[in-house]
């Protein structure tokens, strides 16, 4: 999978992953997808739980190799 | 999303710690959209002071402004402060593991249009003039203003 904008979190820490991920998604059209790299073990459960709250999509995760990425489509 | 999209803090502590925990949940709040308001109280306006700005009129307003020093980047942290070594000691640990700093913070929570108000009582009680406050405060107020902000919050703490 790949996104419409590549966020950068490697070495980041609470709370600055979902600041990014908040502020990166005002910036997107409705439908384009945000592509997260983490290594934080906290947003594992952070980003699918801003999504929840917020009501855009997480379409999956993938493995990066010493990272995660997550793929969050802005909802419409 | 239910209900009515808010979140209402009140800051009473001026401690190094308890400023982080209720800035990362303010700023949380305020990135999942919510409508997000801090109240700081007593101990809690040295958040929100500004850095070597001198406070108090009387002579007892003029000893705790000596002894109680404002700015977010000089509080101590709530247990293993050392008369202040314990701040820079914390401070490094947090650089070290790239934490956000509580300046940021406040920086981050204010660009996330966090509303941040300051206790009328409180500031008349310490002898804190509304300038020696950073510019981000949006109001001064009292009791009624955070009841009504509280009775609309689905999230309210008392930090």
């Amino acid at each position: 999978m790949k996104g419409d904008l590549v966020q950068n979190s490697i070495g980041q820490l609470c709370p600055m992953p979902i600041l990014m991920l908040a502020k990166n998604m005002k910036k997107m059209q409705p439908g384009q997808v945000l592509e997260i790299h983490a290594d934080d073990e906290g947003a594992h459960a952070d980003v699918p739980a801003w999504c929840a709250q917020t009501g855009n999509e997480l379409l999956g995760t993938e493995d990066g190799g010493g990272f995660t990425k997550y793929f969050v489509k802005k909802a419409g | 999303m239910g209900g009515n999209n808010k979140c209402s803090l009140v800051v009473m502590s001026g401690d190094m710690d308890r400023i982080m925990g209720a800035f990362i949940i303010a700023t949380g709040a305020a990135a999942a959209g919510m409508d997000t308001t801090m109240f700081f109280s007593f101990w809690g306006l040295n958040a929100i002071r500004k850095e070597k700005i001198n406070t108090g009129r009387g002579f007892l307003g003029k000893m705790i402004g000596l002894l109680n020093k404002g700015g977010i980047d000089r509080l101590n942290p709530s247990r293993f402060s050392f008369g202040g070594i314990g701040r820079l000691l914390f401070k490094k640990m947090m650089k070290d593991k790239r934490v956000t700093s509580l300046p940021e913070l406040l920086q981050l929570a204010i660009d996330l249009d966090v509303k941040l108000l300051a206790c009328k009582m409180s500031m008349d009680v310490m002898e804190i003039s509304r300038e020696s406050l950073i510019d981000g405060v949006s109001d001064i107020v009292g009791v009624a203003t955070f009841v009504k902000e509280a009775a609309e919050s689905e999230i309210n703490l008392f930090i």
